[in-house]
């Protein structure tokens, strides 16, 4: 039987591994992808606790995040690609127009 | 009584009514000469009012409450009328209307414009003056006194387009002003002891011996301040030559006749304080005498004849200082008003020569007798009238002066008075000799003055002689207590004082040049004015703009510097901080990741 903090530990590594894209990719399509990975690990989360306390609550919330996820997806890959068409490019090091 | 209070009361509306129609209705005064007509025409009514209340011997105070409060008002306004200020009311109006007169052809060709603010600026000076002098307490007159130095101001900055005439009229302001401040010290300290600005009151103090106050001394020669600034006594007397940059009317009127006496009638009016402070009276006397003698010397060397004039004016205040300083204070009131009549005369001819000639250099002039004979005769009665000799006015006024210093006991102050005596004669005859006899000049044909000059020139000069003969006939102006000896004394002074005019400027029999080498020191201080305007040229120069300078420094490098250092100080940081903000989200959400990270962490030890 694998125990709760299995779960935990593998949502914490995928929320890392989001964290971590999110921080150095260049790539703006490569940032939206960290966030998925940093959300889903969210819903691992959820997931294990509703799983491991009997309570129902999680999963409802689970499928509000994934309902979310697509609408984020959807309005952020249409941002990168307004930002291609006016930048000619999604490099993120060189969106730096609020530079002080 | 009731005509007692209006009279007096026209006589000083008059003006007034005359000043604020000029100075409202802008096409009245834009229109010149019709301007010039309704302020004449206000002097006249004031004049015909001044000798009414003269003739009948008008006596009264009426006051009215101006700063009420609880006991007693502060202060109230008013007319004292007695022989003193009747008198002067008569010589105010009289020398105003006849100046006025004189201006319309003086300053003909004035801008229509330009001579309207001649006439405003006279009708206030006549109101001021005549508010001055019926004054029934030192409030009232410093108010009055102050606006105769703002028209003083005015007046000599007439043609303020010229530079000198602007810096002239600035010096006259601030020196007079110098004693002013002494003046308010004074009358406010009185009052502080007091309780009350006005004279009756404070002579009754006096009489009942109740004006024992600690310092009194002090208060009073602070009020005499004042008359130093006004009168232009040593040391402050360096404004009067300057001011002969206005119009020559002007210098008649203020800086010969009325303003200037002001100082001199203030002590008359507080003589029974003065007379409470002998030490003060003393000082007042020996300065007085100092400041005659001094400006005799100086109008030796000038040879600008309204400075020649000026000089004399100073020299003559001198005299009624000196004498009020001796506690003959009618005598220096006598001579006050005879000197009015003959200054004014001596001036007004100094402008119609001035006006032929077109300059006021005396040594550019000569010959003008053929050309002008009746401007001769009548500036040969003041010069007569000025060096005291019988039976001209001046002579028994001056007689009276010399004799109440003689009784004074002031032996100092009476041997330079004699002194100046001889230097009067001397320097007027000089002027006379050298510009209305002597050698033609050429360039320029002078003309006698239009009748509207002249007249007033008659009138004065006529008013001169009268007066002396009436006072001859009366018997020495009633002052039979001069000593016999002084009456051939100053006569045979004034006598050497013209023969040695005569023997330098018009025989040639000793040639001016050598005896300038001869007393070459005495010479040079003279004409460089004893360095008194080099002193305060000096003093400002060094001492206050010096203060100023650093005082400046102090401002641009200390307190500015504080601010420009903090200023930059912002700046700088901001500058640094704002390399903190890349623009980059990814920069952000690495500060936000290890934020949270370190806000963990934090919470972790802190349980």
């Amino acid at each position: 039987m694998i125990g709760l903090s299995a779960y935990l530990v593998l949502a914490a590594l995928v929320f890392s591994i989001g964290l971590f894209g999110v921080l150095t990719r260049r790539n703006a399509i490569g940032i939206l992808l960290g966030i998925e990975l940093m959300l889903n690990a969210v819903n691992i989360n959820l997931v294990a606790f509703a799983r491991f306390n009997g309570d129902l609550t999680g999963l409802v919330f689970t499928l509000f995040t994934i309902s979310i996820t697509v609408a984020e997806v959807a309005v952020g890959l249409a941002i990168v690609i307004a930002i291609f068409r006016v930048r000619r490019t999604v490099e993120a090091d060189r969106l730096d127009l609020l530079r002080g | 009584m009731l005509a007692s209070v209006w009279l007096p009361l026209s006589v000083l509306g008059m003006p007034f009514v005359a000043f604020v129609l000029l100075a409202v209705v802008t096409p009245l005064r834009r229109s010149g000469p019709r301007a010039g007509l309704v302020s004449i025409g206000a002097m006249a009514i004031a004049l015909g009012g001044a000798l009414t209340v003269w003739a009948k011997g008008f006596v009264g105070e009426t006051t009215w409450v101006w700063i009420p409060a609880d006991g007693g008002p502060i202060a109230t306004v008013g007319l004292l009328v007695d022989p003193l200020s009747t008198a002067m009311l008569v010589l105010v109006t009289l020398v105003s209307l006849l100046v006025q007169i004189y201006s319309l052809a003086y300053l003909r060709e004035e801008r229509p414009a330009s001579l309207g603010r001649y006439y405003t600026y006279q009708s206030l000076f006549a109101f001021s003056m005549l508010g001055l002098v019926l004054a029934p307490g030192f409030l009232q007159m410093f108010i009055f006194w102050e606006l105769v130095g703002l028209c003083s101001y005015l007046l000599i900055g007439y043609w303020y387009e010229r530079p000198a005439a602007a810096r002239a009229a600035v010096k006259a302001f601030w020196i007079t002003k110098l004693g002013d401040v002494g003046f308010v010290v004074g009358i406010v300290l009185l009052w502080s002891a007091t309780g009350t600005f006005e004279f009756t009151d404070l002579f009754e103090k006096a009489q009942e011996h109740a004006l024992a106050i600690a310092g009194l001394p002090t208060i009073m020669f602070l009020i005499y301040l004042g008359a130093v600034g006004k009168s232009a006594q040593f040391p402050l007397h360096v404004w009067l030559p300057d001011a002969m940059e206005g119009p020559t009317p002007v210098s008649a009127l203020i800086h010969a006749a009325t303003m200037v006496t002001a100082g001199v009638f203030m002590v008359t009016r507080a003589e029974p304080l003065f007379a409470l402070v002998p030490e003060v009276l003393t000082l007042i006397g020996w300065v007085g005498a100092f400041t005659a003698l001094l400006a005799a010397t100086m109008a030796c060397v000038e040879s600008d004849i309204k400075r020649v004039l000026a000089y004399s004016t100073v020299s003559q205040l001198g005299y009624m200082m000196a004498a009020a300083g001796a506690g003959a204070a009618y005598a220096g009131f006598l001579h006050l008003l005879t000197h009015g009549l003959f200054k004014a005369l001596l001036f007004l001819a100094a402008g119609a020569v001035i006006h032929a000639v077109g300059t006021n250099d005396i040594f550019r002039m000569g010959g003008l007798f053929r050309a002008m004979p009746q401007t001769c005769v009548v500036f040969v009665v003041g010069t007569l009238a000025l060096a005291g000799v019988p039976p001209l006015a001046g002579f028994f006024s001056k007689e009276a002066v010399l004799g109440g210093v003689w009784e004074a006991h002031l032996t100092g102050p009476f041997l330079m008075l004699a002194l100046t005596v001889l230097l009067t004669a001397f320097y007027m005859f000089r002027v006379v000799f050298v510009t209305f006899f002597g050698r033609a000049h050429a360039g320029g044909h002078p003309h006698e003055a239009p009748w509207l000059m002249r007249g007033p020139l008659w009138l004065l000069a006529a008013l001169t002689v009268l007066v002396g003969v009436r006072w001859a006939l009366a018997g020495a102006g009633g002052h039979e207590e001069t000593p016999a000896w002084l009456a051939p004394l100053s006569v045979g002074l004034a006598v050497v004082g013209f023969a040695l005019a005569w023997a330098l400027y018009q025989r040639g029999a000793i040639d001016p040049a050598r005896v300038a080498a001869g007393l070459a020191p005495l010479d040079y201080l003279a004409r460089h004015r004893y360095g008194l305007d080099a002193l305060y040229t000096g003093l400002y120069r060094g001492v206050l703009l010096g203060f100023s300078r650093l005082i400046g420094w102090i401002d641009r490098y200390l307190v500015d510097g504080v601010l420009n250092a903090l200023t930059a100080l912002t700046l700088r940081a901001g500058d640094g901080l704002r390399r903190v903000q890349s623009g980059r989200a990814q920069d952000y959400v690495y500060g936000v990741a290890f934020g949270m990270l370190l806000l963990l962490v934090v919470a972790q030890l802190w349980r």
